[in-house]
């Protein structure tokens, strides 16, 4: 182990090829979400080759353990119905007697119980989400589940979507993460919880574009949701939301060559595409009575009047499909798991790989993956973790293990990313300049302190219990052993030098070993994957 | 009467603005004399007819049959005149004297030209500054730091007094928020100091890369903040700030500012204004967020005395509310709204803005007070006048930056 890094450290601007615990301790940094104890060695052992191919076939690899210890989060089970009934309609009744005056009410809040609030069911997606990341075997799996649902971001604070997100998590983006592209766009396209965050559900042709109904029938057979202007009152008309953001963040990209005016025909042909009711049943719906019916052009193809659904569905196959969109998905996901700015080689690669396998998400990951690209020695250690991936990361390092997870996730908030409530449809960014600032790195330092001095409610550090049996009375030994432990490497000999010092002021203090463990999770080393 | 009240006779006497009291008799202005903005945004919508009152007008006292606040002189709970036209509601009164000594004024049928009646699409839109474009990745407060010339290099140029970065700072300027003055830092019991200077020492290391500005910045800041120790600061001139979050935020911008540690930029909010049922007029819901408000405001600029010159208070919220009041007693979500602009250099004692005036046919989308005044005009001047920003085109993309459409609220 020592030779490795001698090796490594030896010939600091034409690095060597990664040794192969390097190349163990890369992978499990970007395909996972960091090491936990003794992974590395498995790993090692297992061969590199052959476990990033079984992480690229989740399917395949057991997780009993993890899927059943989330059974004690009923709404991860629960239809959108089902939310509907029990976390929204009770809070609405209570507004409603707040409303009308019924027994002096004065907080609605109040008169339901804390486990029919809204809240929990996102505060149940946020647990889930740090459990299965945190204890997943399946952890590449894991790390795209993160990187689509950024992707294809939807707020849990705008209105309703807190009762679709899990819905939307569960039945639309986890099951199609690893199959085609324009199944999953598609999928994304028709979930309510999207239809609602970018309101493409109160769209409607202007009145002259509509088939000849009177509007009244119209509603009623399309039992959707009354569309109105913007929340208010009157007749809808055209919102161009969800087709600018289909285009510039879903597929083309934000240079993909459209034009406004391809925008607003999108949206046209778009129309119609809308939710029904939550207390009618809730799920797409395609009101056809305002769907545009004129004649419309997006990116040169033609859609002649008279058109429906199909317009739409023909539409995003095609944008799934075009080569802006390949380039656009490559290099956000070379970006994810190579470099912050990939090679531009390695990304016209992975687009040509998406385009001739009509967009199969599992090949195109391969090709990021197994590239030579990805082991290059010049990204190990060379992107910044984000929030998610660092707090994970820590908890994983250290071996703790977690049975409530809302305070790190109220950790997470404070570092600047707090799960399922990203306002932009942009999602969390992949790129360190986003999450380098000056709060957040106080945050993550206080983090590491708490963490390993086990002072974090609901998860329970041990970081003696990393050390080999021959440290434990040897201070200086202790301190580069439990850096090998959690960052996988020796110490650099400056910050040996740093954690000397302060392992001689707290010479005899029985906190001293989370300490050190606290100050190298909180190094600039753990900052890196 | 409200000057008598408020002790401040000799400020009528004089016709100083009362920011200008203290330094007039002071024998050096504070050393750095930094301008400073402090942008507070009151999310949930607050009822801006109801705040600064057109008791002159007819039709608001037809739209409100039940929350209409009273005209001028009729008795308890009416509104407080300021121009003959609009007044003021009377829980807003501890605000009133900054007005009439002209360090206030108030801009009405402001807000966002964005139809959207969405509470989260329209604080988005007035955050980013870029209305209708939901992609704006950073805010419009944080564009405005990375233009304006660097006055100093502190690590607490901006601060957002809330528990996370809000959208308005988010970006690579570099802006910390927090919740408590006190609290920032590295914590770790006894050893608090000496950890935070390992954790300083390992960042100075080059392996730090990218890194290592944050975390100098990081500690530079906590280190400020621990030396100049602004929560020991007490409030100065008998300032009494009311209890609440609100108070206690504008308070701890107080003690920022008065501990010189280089802000440029304070930023923090206050809920509780979304008063779908049981507003009320005089009384009522609004009325007690009002009243929390109004001494939180009043109390801060008492507090900053003639340190005031160098500020710049001001207020926003996402749109406004229906002029008619709806079957609860309260009011739905509406368009324009009401700002208020406090400190020094402002032209004070006047209601800017063109009147659209409530008549239906003048209202947007047939309900609402239109919007007259884009509220990016007025933080466009803002930033020039007092921040000294030249180039405002990338603190508001897209937007037509005509000098001809400010108002003039600014000196």
């Amino acid at each position: 182990m020592l030779a490795v890094f001698e090796a490594s450290a030896a010939a600091p601007t034409s690095k060597p090829a990664l040794a192969n615990r390097e190349m163990a301790i890369h992978a499990l940094n970007r395909l996972a979400f960091g090491p936990r104890p003794g992974d590395v060695d498995r790993v090692v052992s297992f061969g590199v080759p052959a476990w990033i191919d079984e992480q690229l076939a989740p399917e395949r690899i057991p997780d009993g353990a993890v899927e059943s210890s989330l059974e004690r989060f009923p709404t991860l089970a629960m239809t959108t119905e089902k939310l509907w009934e029990k976390f929204e309609k009770p809070i609405r009744e209570a507004r409603q007697e707040k409303k009308n005056g019924v027994n002096g009410v004065l907080d609605e809040q109040a008169m339901v119980p804390y486990e029919n609030r809204p809240r929990r069911i996102v505060e149940e997606l946020t647990e889930a989400r740090i459990l299965r990341a945190v204890r997943s075997e399946r952890q590449l799996n894991e790390v795209l589940v993160d990187f689509w649902m950024n992707h294809f971001n939807v707020f849990a604070g705008k209105g309703l979507d807190r009762i679709f997100l899990t819905s939307f998590e569960r039945d639309v983006v986890r099951p199609r993460i690893w199959g085609k592209f324009e199944d999953l766009l598609l999928a994304t396209a028709k979930s309510p919880a999207m239809l609602f965050y970018l309101d493409n559900a109160q769209s409607a042709a202007e009145p002259d574009h509509r088939a000849q109904r009177p509007l009244r029938l119209a509603r009623f057979l399309g039992e959707g949701m009354a569309p109105t202007r913007a929340n208010g009152n009157g007749p809808g008309g055209l919102n161009e939301n969800y087709a600018r953001e289909l285009m510039e963040l879903h597929t083309l990209g934000v240079d993909g060559g459209y034009t406004q005016k391809d925008v607003t025909e999108l949206a046209r042909v778009l129309t119609g595409w809308s939710i029904v009711r939550p207390e009618q049943g809730t799920g797409f719906v395609f009101r056809a009575p305002l769907h545009d019916i004129a004649t419309k052009t997006v990116l040169g193809v033609s859609f002649p009047f008279g058109g429906g659904i199909e317009e739409g569905e023909k539409m995003i196959r095609i944008l799934a499909n075009h080569p802006a969109t390949a380039r656009h998905i490559a290099l956000k996901l070379c970006r994810r798991f190579v470099a912050d700015e990939p090679p531009v080689d390695l990304v016209e690669r992975v687009a040509k790989r998406f385009l001739d396998t009509g967009g199969d998400l599992r090949e195109t990951v391969r090709t990021v993956v197994t590239s030579p690209e990805f082991s290059d020695p010049r990204y190990y250690r060379a992107k910044i973790k984000s929030p998610f991936e660092y707090v994970i990361s820590a908890v994983r390092a250290i071996g703790a293990t977690t049975d409530d997870a809302l305070p790190i996730a109220r950790q997470l908030g404070q570092m600047g990313e707090p799960l399922y409530l990203c306002q932009p449809p942009t999602g969390y960014s992949d790129a360190a300049e986003a999450w380098v600032n000056t709060g957040a790195l106080v945050a993550r330092l206080n983090f590491a302190l708490q963490l390993a001095g086990n002072r974090l409610p609901g998860t329970w550090s041990k970081a003696e219990s990393l050390l080999p049996p021959d440290t434990a009375t040897d201070p200086r030994a202790s301190a580069n052993a439990l850096s090998c432990a959690l960052v996988g490497e020796e110490l650099s000999p400056a910050t040996r030098a740093i954690l000397e010092k302060r392992i001689d002021a707290e010479a005899g203090e029985n906190a001293r070993v989370p300490l050190i463990a606290g100050l190298i999770l909180g190094s600039p080393e753990f900052q890196r994957q | 009467m409200f000057l008598k009240s408020s002790g401040l006779a000799l400020v009528a006497g004089g016709f100083l603005p009362r920011v200008f009291v203290r330094m007039a008799g002071a024998a050096t202005l504070p050393a750095p004399n930094r301008k400073v903005l402090v942008a507070v945004f009151q999310r949930g919508a607050v009822d801006g007819l109801n705040v600064v009152v057109p008791h002159g007008e007819k039709t608001y006292y037809d739209a409100r049959p039940s929350i209409a606040v009273p005209r001028p002189g009729s008795g308890e709970g009416a509104v407080l005149d300021l121009d003959g036209f609009f007044g003021l509601h009377p829980a807003l009164a501890p605000v009133l004297p900054y007005f009439q000594d002209r360090s206030a004024a108030f801009v009405h049928a402001a807000g966002s030209p964005d139809s959207t009646r969405s509470h989260f699409d329209a604080q988005d839109f007035m955050e980013s500054g870029t209305p209708g474009q939901k992609a704006t990745a950073d805010g419009f407060l944080c564009r405005a730091i990375a233009q304006k010339k660097v006055d100093s290099c502190s690590p607490l140029r901006a601060v957002s007094l809330t528990p996370a970065l809000p959208r308005i700072l988010a970006g690579s300027a570099g802006a910390v928020s927090m919740n408590s003055l006190a609290g920032f830092g590295v914590r770790a019991g006894a050893a608090s100091a000496a950890v935070s200077n390992s954790f300083e020492s390992m960042y100075e290391d080059a392996v730090a890369g990218a890194l290592g500005g944050a975390a100098k910045e990081s500690f530079e800041a906590a280190r400020i903040l621990k030396s100049a120790d602004p929560a020991s600061i007490a409030p100065d001139n008998g300032a009494a700030y009311p209890a609440g979050a609100f108070g206690n935020a504008l308070k701890q911008i107080a003690q920022l500012i008065k501990a010189d540690v280089g802000l440029e930029v304070a930023f923090t909010d206050v809920g509780g204004w979304d008063t779908h049922a049981g507003e009320g007029g005089s009384e009522g819901q609004l009325s007690n967020r009002l009243r929390e408000y109004g001494a939180a405001i009043a109390a801060f600029a008492t507090d900053m005395g003639s340190r005031m010159a160098d500020v710049t208070l001001v207020t926003m919220s996402e749109f406004g509310r229906t002029v008619k009041e709806n079957g609860n007693r309260g009011t739905d979500h509406g368009h324009a709204n009401v700002m208020l602009v406090l400190g020094g250099g402002v032209r004070g004692g006047r209601v800017y803005g063109r009147w659209p005036g409530l008549d239906s046919s003048h209202l947007y989308e047939n309900r609402d007070l239109a919007v007259t005044t884009d509220f990016r005009d007025v933080f466009a001047e803002i930033l020039a006048k007092r921040m000294g920003i030249e180039n405002l085109t990338p603190v508001f993309p897209g937007h037509n930056l005509n000098a001809k459409r400010s108002l003039g609220i600014l000196a």
